[in-house]
Formats: C-alpha cells, structure tokens, sequence
C-alpha cells in the first residue's frame, strides 16, 4: 500500500502539487485525472523519487520511501513513464531489464529471470516477437514492449503515466483489462489518464487533481455525483445506466 | 540454404563477435608485416626465429612494427568504446569525443604538458585523462541542467572544440618547444609513438575496458532514458558519472600516446551497431575490435602510400570519417539522431 501524506512536489525549487494526501490500496485500480500540467505525473514521479518531494511523507508498506536504496524500491513499484526512448534491441532482451532490480554486480540474468520475462511476453501477446529489435515495431506493439516490463519487474505496486498513448482504442480496452487482472492479483495499479470516460469506467477509486491539488478523491459513482469533474474541465460528464451498469459519456 | 540461415541467426552476434576477432588478428599481422619495408613471409619467419639478435628484419618488427601496431589496436579501441558509451549516456547517437570536445580537452592538456616540459607517460596519460574529463563533466552537467536537445549538445561541443582549439593555438604560439612537440600530435598519428607513453596509457585503457564490458546492462538502461533507468532502480547519476568518467579515461589515455584522432568514437559504433544491433553486451565489444581494426587498417596506406614519408593516419581517417558523417547525415534526412 502506497500512502502519500501532505506531498509538496514540484521542479527547481517551486512546488506544483500542494499538500495532496491519499493512498493507492492493494487490488485496486486507481486513476489520477486533471488538466495538463495539474502535477499527476509530478506525484508519480515522487513516489519513484524520480522528482523528489520537498514536504511531506511518501509511505511504500509501512516504511517511508527515503529508508529504500534504489533496487529495493524498484522491486515494489514498477513505473512506466510517459517519454521513453526507444532502444535497438530485442524485445526479450528488453523485457528481460525489467529483473535488472533483482540483481547485483555483474548483473547476469538467470533462468529465472528469462522465465519471467517470457510469462510477461505472453501476458501482453508479444510472444511471438521476443528476438524483434524494438524500433521495428509499431508504437503500439512498442508500449506492449514496455509494459510487460513493468510486469516483469514483478512489483506489488504499478505505476503508468498515460498507458495508453499510442494505443488504438481496442488494445486501450483491453489495456483497461489488464489493469484490472492485475489488481486482481493483489497488485497497486495507479495510473494517470485524459479519457475520462475511460477512468470512470475502469477504476475503482478516481483522484482529481487541479492546479496541484487533490480536488477529490473517491469511487467513479462519487466523483460523479460530486459533479467535480464538470469544474475542473469544464464539460459536462453524464450517464446511463445499461445492462452492463453505468456507462459514461461527456459533451460541451 | 535454410539450414544455413538458421545457422547464422542463432547466436548471431556471437558469430559476429567471432569473426570481428579473427579479422582483428589478420589486420594485426598485416600491420607487423606491411609498410615502408615490406616484411614477406621470410622476414617474419627471420624477425621471430631470431628474436633479441640483432637484424634488419627483427629491427623493424620488434622496434617498430609491434609497438606501432599495438598502439593502433588500443587507441582504436579505446576511442570507439569511449565514442559507444558518450552515445549511450548522452542519449545521441551524434556524440563522440571529438564532437563534444573530448578529444580537444586532451589535446589542451597534451600541450600544456609540452609546454612545461613534462613529457613522463604516466603523467601525460592522467593530464589528458582529466583534460578529456572536465569536458565530458561540462558538456554532460550542461546538457542535464539545460535539458538540452541533441542539437543543442552537439553545437555546445562545436563551440567547446573552437575555444579548446583556440586556447591550444595561444599556447603554442607562446611556447615554440610545445609546437614542436605537439605538432605531429594534433593531427593524430603513430610515427613517433614510444611505449614509454604507450604503456601507461594501455593499461588504463585495458583496466577501462574490461570495465566498461561489465557494465553493459547499466549502459543498456541508460539508453531507455533516465526515468526509466532510475524506474528500475539504477542510480542514475551515479551511474552516468561512472561512464563518464571511464569514457574520459579511455579518450583521454588514447589522445595521450595517439595524437587527436577524430571520427573514430563516431563512425566505428555506427557500424557495428549495423552489424549486431544496440545490445550492449556485444555492442561494446564488437566497437573494441571494429575500431582496433578500422585505426589499423587506416594506418597502413599511411605509411605506404608515399613510399619513405608518412601521412599521419589522421589524414587517411578524417577522409574517410568526413564523409561518412555525412553520409549518415543524409541517410537519416526526416529522421533525427
């Protein structure tokens, strides 16, 4: 469990994210939306310690995230940014960086970790392209590719920064999917989306942040019903109900 | 024809590697036996049957040819493995140590060696080595504060090499002796190469390289960028100042004994990466032999193309490495490095 207490954070000194307290639970899917530059990503960046927080308490399962060295902090939270280079090498090789935590000097990977690596390929029907060089295949193909790092990386917590760039809107349902079959087996699952109809539909609990504060905090229904979501957008979201509960949509 | 496809894709970078070796030990005989005076068949047999006795063909071989061939090997090696990880830890496939200014910060510190008389290897090898890395320490702190673009590293490297260049010239100019010295040095080349320089300087490089080769998944994780690479618990900064600082080592080791020889940190990772792909652990070594072998072969129509006087191999690879650079230039026109 990922509990986050008064976080300030920001860049080169000024804060973007305000005192924002809140907590990722194991087995749930969790989705942080809000304008551009509201500080979501700034948050995630936080509790990787890619952007250190400059007030606060970052809680990763009862300790604070400054007692973690590197790799042992990366062997609880896999985080998937949103710029990433592309390398030029094989998707398994690829892959296979994702147990580059579980190692020491000189970093050779065992059998094991080849084993996960593989598991991870499969989960997201990149098996077939394990010896592809990574620059050869689609954007899409490519985010399958780094996110089956993340898996991978075999964490109890996991972080994505929008996921489903690059992605047609088929593989972003079954994305959504997967999110949840990891929750489902126990995993933290955290991520920062602009499709809201999508974040309602998906997530368990939904936080809205606006200009670096946690606005709210809550199930899609609440978040709903709170109206929060016409404020900080400005459009209006709606609702129906069908056979496979509510469904949202949003218009001007 | 299937079976041997099959062959050659399995383990193919390692069949690569293979071969890289086995044309590394060709160019290194072909270097003992060719140049001013051609060493036949039966002047090598003469020069190694008689070794430590005193004759024409054992003269040169051992006097000159083994030391001169060992100093292309290293060096090359040495600036193609640099040239690999600047690549790597910069995230720009344009950077090179003599496009970023290493090789000049070198070069700095080489003549100002000259210029105060200190011609021991050891400290000409550790001068250069922190003249290369005070460079690679500004462009990299720049480039990470400024969040520079690649165009932006590279151009700042243009304007480094002017003012490294520019400040070697006033020494120069002020001390006649650091001119002389150094004259054969700027160009780059190995007629006047001593193993008291290239001894010291070899095995820092050596003691790099092995380095460098253990730690091909770090440098593989700093290509993914540094969120990434810091998402799977590599120490980022810390990491970047180790590669910085053994790419210095081998620059700087390199320039001390070879003079400044361009290109070759550029143009040799851009060929092997044609060959075995981005993966670390064997990029690196196939850029140990690949620029072993280039700055050797380069060094033998140096001494032979006219007969009793030498080119310096600097000359022979810029002509080669000039238009190579562009070439790669205009085949990635649309792309971006």
């Amino acid at each position: 469990m990922i509990q986050i207490k008064n976080v300030c954070a920001g860049y080169d000194g000024e804060d973007v994210l305000h005192n924002v307290t809140m907590e990722f639970q194991p087995g749930k899917v969790t989705i942080l939306v809000g304008p551009n530059g509201c500080g979501k990503s700034t948050l995630l960046k936080s509790i990787v310690r890619l952007n250190p927080h400059s007030s606060g308490q970052i809680i990763i399962n009862g300790e604070d995230i400054e007692s973690y060295t590197s790799a042992t902090l990366a062997q609880q939270v896999a985080f998937l940014p949103q710029s990433r280079n592309v390398p030029d090498i094989p998707a398994l090789r690829m892959v296979l960086h994702g147990r580059f935590p579980y190692l020491k000097y000189p970093r050779r990977y065992r059998e094991e970790d080849f084993a996960k690596a593989r598991e991870a390929l499969k989960w997201v029907g990149m098996e077939a392209h394990e010896e592809t060089n990574v620059n050869h295949l689609s954007g899409g193909n490519q985010q399958k590719i780094y996110i089956a790092m993340a898996l991978a990386q075999d964490t109890p917590i996991v972080l994505m920064d929008e996921p489903t760039t690059y992605l047609d809107i088929s593989y972003q349902m079954r994305l959504m999917r997967q999110a949840r079959a990891l929750a489902d087996q126990g995993k933290a699952v955290v991520m920062v989306l602009h499709d809201l109809v999508m974040a309602l539909k998906t997530a368990d609990y939904v936080g809205v942040i606006s200009d670096g504060h946690l606005v709210t905090y809550g199930t899609p229904e609440e978040i709903y019903e709170k109206k929060v979501l016409d404020d900080v957008f400005g459009v209006r979201v709606c609702r129906v109900e069908t056979e496979h509960g509510w469904q949202y949509y949003h218009e001007q | 024809m299937k079976v041997w496809k099959r062959f050659w894709q399995q383990n193919k970078e390692k069949k690569i590697i293979v071969i890289g070796i086995v044309l590394c030990v060709i160019s290194m005989f072909a270097s003992f036996c060719l140049g001013a005076v051609n060493l036949g068949f039966g002047g090598m047999w003469e020069a190694l049957t008689h070794f430590g006795e005193q004759s024409l063909a054992g003269n040169i071989l051992w006097k000159y040819r083994v030391p001169r061939t060992f100093a292309c090997m290293v060096s090359g090696a040495a600036l193609a493995v640099s040239g690999c990880v600047i690549q790597g830890v910069l995230a720009n496939k344009l950077a090179s140590p003599s496009t970023i200014g290493v090789n000049a910060g070198a070069g700095l510190a080489f003549t100002i060696c000259c210029a105060f008389d200190v011609i021991n290897g050891w400290a000409i090898a550790v001068s250069t080595f922190a003249g290369s890395l005070l460079i690679v320490m500004i462009v990299s702190i720049t480039a990470q504060k400024m969040n520079a673009s690649r165009t932006t590293v590279i151009l700042a490297g243009v304007a480094i090499n002017s003012f490294l260049n520019a400040a070697t010239e006033a020494i120069t100019s002020v001390y006649k002796d650091a001119a002389v010295m150094s004259a054969d040095f700027r160009v780059g080349g190995f007629q006047s190469v001593s193993t008291v320089r290239l001894i010291p300087a070899a095995v820092l490089i050596v003691a790099a390289l092995i380095v460098v080769m253990t730690l091909h998944n770090e440098l593989d994780l700093m290509t993914l960028g540094e969120e990434m690479a810091q998402g799977l618990g590599l120490s980022v900064k810390k990491m970047r100042t180790i590669f910085l600082v053994l790419a210095a080592l081998l620059a700087g080791a390199s320039v001390s004994f070879a003079g400044l020889l361009g290109f070759v940190g550029l143009i040799v990772p851009h060929m092997m990466r044609f060959f075995v792909g981005g993966e670390n652990r064997y990029l690196i070594p196939m850029c140990a032999l690949g620029g072993a072998i280039f700055v050797t072969l380069c060094d033998i129509p140096a001494r032979m193309m006219f007969g009793q006087f030498e080119v310096p191999v600097g000359v022979i690879i810029s002509f080669i490495g000039g238009p190579f650079f562009i070439w790669m230039l205009l085949k990635k026109r649309g792309g971006r490095y």
